[in-house]
């Protein structure tokens, strides 16, 4: 067990810094980041001087090893626009993203979990054909354009709920509604497939032959096989939900870190955006170790070697 | 002998109708098949044909003209039937030129991710061993990069345009298609008669071109859907931040996004090009979920 | 003396696109306390379902139906499924063929083995345990209180066998219902397992219904055996008589299909030739008249009557009264 978790500990890291190198280099080859700063009209002087005052002159390989070792002490840099340490924007509006995603999250699992799990007791029955349509319609829909329909029928229509900002947690209702909604029929389908595995399983044929009533038979033999692969989805989900919560947070002006990487990027602010690209890709990383460790938690198979 | 399998028995005793008539049935009856192959049918009908159906030019502006109703509105009329935008262009001629980008978006993002994930996946699944660790730590490194940011952030550095956006979605989307491929090349790659193929003298690039290219084309095809309508949110939501296809190119999320100020007193300007994004999107996924279905019933989820 | 269980005219319908299929379609059966009644037949005879029937746990679209079914006075064919689930695991207990895939992964032995009784006695958790070690350790289970601890997976075939059979036992119930339940495992574990059952059934006095396709099998553990063939008992008899004197057709062509050691040797097992009719369609006679050397024409108009006596056959060239 230990040396499982460490290996995939090793993994991860390997990962999370591959991550930051790709990115790293995507970002100062794909564009000049010089000209970028200094904006489109400033002249060749400018532009040049700029290089300079950013070491933007310097050779690629040794700006990322000149970051990529700061990194490793804790310091994320210098944000050009703020002139602020980017680790402390970044840890003013980490919260806010954050909530946004488990609130997402929840909403996704209670939504999804329930419907997989009804839908796979009826088959074929009405209510798996509304699941299921559910599910094909919300794999369709653009996640901002829903964000902007809610805003409209709920915010500006019904008046239920505020469209923008922060601070209550009505302001956050909306929000994980459309950031949620995405995870909801890949967290149905694969609730409801390994939901109908499980229940045409020996042991649940076995569980019915103690006598067992349905409840007990459902929650305790059933699901609780039946989520395994679920958690590690969720986990990837939520991974994917805060590198969306750039799209909802935009949208509805939440001041989180999708927010500032949005405002970063169009004021050429890199790095802001490189400490942002690294944090969301440590975080996938780390949630999908997490959720190797919690599937050997939950399936004792995986526990030995 | 379990219960499912002696169900199975005898349910296949029962007269089975020949192959084609099976095929026809499973097409015909398959509605979310028909739905999307005809909806993704109009929508290429219309992009082709978009200077013939167009009732005028999408960017001839007429600010005396702006923010006109469309036809479901009482002061609506035929003239702009969607009615107009902002700068006055007729939103009906926009709608239908945008089905050109994202059409041209999701095919070309789909040929360019297709072909580096599948060879990625192919190569994995067939040689294995350190090729196979090497690219599957390549789609873990890809899943882990948050996609939105990497390509807002590349798109605005390279400058919008319908190339660097085609190539960005390109270079970022081929993670589904290597996932795929290389699990179903492993499937086949066991399989006795690849290894009577390698017995009789076939080379490595023979086998995989002949052997088992042929047989890994349907999860191919379905994940080839899937990643189309996937570009082309994704190109959507790029433009709606501003930050893929520039003005005045009528992308539907541009369309959005430019729409925004008007929320309030026009929620159809949202309203419109969204539907229309999302029905396309709906009808790609259909197409793939009905093509999945049709060629392997019995995976039916 | 008073029959554990008596069933009539049991019938099991599979609904299909087609039509139903009719698996079960007519059985009879009758235990005494302490009898073992071996049900015999081939793959899809319908011995499988009739026992899933008794218990209850049939699929959704599979549907049982009886002219009488009686459990120890209770009537099985009126009990709701709720009565059902109570009298299953106390009155009436089933193992299975599968003990690789029949425990639940998830959760420990001791949990599956607890759980059985405290969902039908009123009893704590200690006891539970209790009864959980005594009956491993009857069923021949070393370090029982250890073994608790452990997972499924931990397990061999036979051991996780013998934990289903404990788990069957848990409540001591009138009736144990054994599905194929040594066809899984080794020969010699085989053989173990049928001494246990065996042991275990004088002690606690259980009647027990035997199902297998291995005529060896139960030759070693049937009081009285029960030939299926397409969804009807065809043949009933002690074991004794049966293997003695076949009085079935079918019953004879499974036979001739049994290797005896130093008997026939050079020359060929015998086929049964033909195929089982479609179950979808009404059988008007004989089922087995397609594939008997012996029908005559009216084999195939009537269903044949059952010959009277405690040896029983179901065909007209039958012995009148063998016994």
């Amino acid at each position: 067990m230990l040396l499982f978790a460490a290996r995939r500990l090793m993994l991860a890291v390997l990962v999370a810094l591959t991550v930051s190198v790709i990115c790293f280099f995507l970002l100062h080859l794909s564009g000049d980041l010089a000209q970028a700063l200094a904006g489109s009209s400033s002249s060749a002087s400018d532009v040049e001087a700029v290089r300079k005052a950013y070491g933007l002159d310097r050779p690629i390989i040794v700006q990322y090893l000149g970051w990529a070792s700061r990194v490793l002490t804790g310091d994320l840099g210098q944000s050009y626009f703020f002139k602020e340490p980017v680790a402390k924007l970044i840890a003013e509006r980490l919260p806010v993203t954050m909530v946004l995603g488990v609130c997402a999250l929840v909403f996704a699992v209670a939504l999804a979990l329930p419907l997989g799990v009804v839908a796979a007791l009826r088959p074929n029955s009405w209510i798996d054909r509304t699941a299921l349509t559910i599910s094909v319609l919300g794999q369709a829909l653009p996640s901002f354009w829903f964000a902007l329909m809610l805003i409209i029928v709920f915010g500006l229509t019904l008046r239920w709920l505020p469209i923008s900002g922060s601070g209550t947690w009505q302001h956050l209702v909306l929000p994980s509604i459309a950031l949620g909604y995405y995870a909801t029929p890949a967290i149905m389908r694969l609730t409801r497939a390994g939901m109908i595995e499980v229940l045409a399983s020996d042991y649940i044929r076995t569980a019915r032959a103690k006598g067992l009533r349905a409840p007990s038979v459902l929650f305790k033999h059933a699901l609780r096989n039946a989520v395994i692969p679920v958690v590690a989805l969720a986990a990837v989900q939520f991974g994917f939900m805060l590198g969306g919560s750039i799209v909802i947070e935009t949208v509805f002006a939440l001041h989180g870190i999708g927010y500032l990487a949005w405002e970063s990027i169009a004021r050429a602010d890199f790095p802001i955006v490189q400490a942002i690209v690294l944090i969301l890709a440590s975080v996938y990383v780390v949630l999908t170790f997490l959720a190797d460790i919690l599937n050997a938690f939950l399936d004792p198979r995986l526990r030995v070697g | 002998m379990t219960l499912s399998t002696a169900l199975a028995e005898a349910e296949a005793r029962i007269a089975e109708p020949s192959p084609g008539a099976l095929l026809r049935r499973r097409i015909f009856g398959h509605g979310g098949f028909l739905f999307g192959a005809i909806v993704v049918g109009l929508v290429l009908a219309t992009a082709l044909l978009a200077p013939l159906l167009a009732p005028h030019d999408p960017y001839a502006q007429d600010l005396t003209r702006r923010v006109v109703n469309p036809i479901w509105h009482a002061d609506g009329t035929w003239r702009n039937p969607l009615g107009t935008d902002q700068l006055g262009r007729d939103y009906l001629s926009r709608l239908i030129y945008g089905a050109r980008i994202s059409l041209l978006i999701g095919v070309a993002t789909m040929a360019i991710s297709g072909a580096i994930g599948s060879a990625l996946g192919v190569a994995a699944g067939y040689f294995g061993g350190r090729v196979d660790m090497a690219i599957t730590f390549l789609i873990t490194t890809r899943l882990a990069m948050p996609v939105v940011l990497v390509a807002l952030a590349v798109v605005a550095l390279a400058g919008g345009s319908l190339k660097v956006v085609i190539l960005v979605l390109g270079f970022l989307l081929w993670d589904r298609f290597a996932v795929v491929t290389r699990s179903a090349t492993m499937q086949v790659r066991n399989l006795d008669y690849i290894d009577a193929a390698r017995a009789a003298g076939c080379s490595d690039l023979r086998v995989l071109a002949s052997e088992i290219l042929p047989n890994i084309l349907n999860p191919l095809i379905v994940v080839a859907t899937l990643e189309m309508a996937h570009a082309i949110l994704l190109e959507a939501a790029l433009s709606f931040l501003g930050l893929g296809v520039q003005p005045p190119l009528p992308s539907w999320g541009l369309m959005i996004s430019e729409a925004k100020e008007y929320m309030f007193f026009s929620p159809w300007l949202i309203a419109v090009p969204g539907a229309a994004l999302f029905l396309l999107v709906l009808a790609v996924n259909l197409l793939g979920d009905g093509v999945r279905d049709i060629a392997a019933p019995e995976n039916r989820n | 003396m008073t029959a554990v269980l008596e069933v009539e005219g049991l019938r099991v319908d599979i609904a299909m696109a087609a039509g139903a299929l009719h698996a079960v379609r007519g059985v009879d059966l009758a235990l005494a306390p302490g009898e073992t009644l071996g049900l015999v037949g081939e793959t899809g005879c319908g011995k499988s379902l009739s026992a899933l029937a008794l218990m209850d746990l049939l699929p959704r679209r599979v549907r049982r139906s009886a002219r009488r079914m009686v459990l120890d006075g209770e009537d099985l064919a009126a009990a709701s499924p709720r009565r059902m689930e109570d009298l299953r695991g106390d009155r009436m207990a089933m193992i299975f063929q599968e003990p690789m895939t029949s425990l639940n992964p998830a959760y420990t032995i001791g949990n599956q083995l607890a759980e059985a009784l405290m969902r039908h006695r009123a009893v704590g958790a200690a006891a539970a345990r209790d009864r959980a070690v005594e009956l491993l350790e009857k069923v021949g289970i070393t370090a029982a209180g250890e073994r608790l601890r452990q997972y499924p997976h931990q397990l061999s075939g036979g051991l996780r066998q013998r934990v289903m059979i404990a788990m069957a036992l848990m409540c001591g119930p009138r009736l144990l219902i054994c599905d194929e339940p040594t066809t899984a495992l080794d020969v010699t574990i085989q053989a173990q397992i049928l001494l246990l059952l065996k042991a275990l059934q004088r002690e606690f006095g259980m009647a027990m219904i035997f199902i297998t396709h291995d005529l060896g099998v139960v030759a070693r553990i049937a009081d009285r055996i029960a030939v299926m063939y397409a969804g009807e008992v065809v043949e009933l008899a002690s074991a004794a008589e049966l293997f003695a004197a076949p009085g079935h057709p079918y019953t004879r062509g499974l036979l001739r299909c049994l290797p005896v050691p130093g008997r026939d040797r050079g020359e060929p097992l015998g086929v049964i030739p033909g195929m089982v009719p479609n179950l979808a369609q009404e059988i008007a006679g004989c089922a087995f008249a397609n594939r008997c050397d012996r029908a005559a024409d009216a084999c195939r108009a009537a269903p044949p009557p059952w010959a009277p006596g405690a040896h029983r056959a179901r065909c007209i060239l039958a012995p009148r009264a063998v016994a």
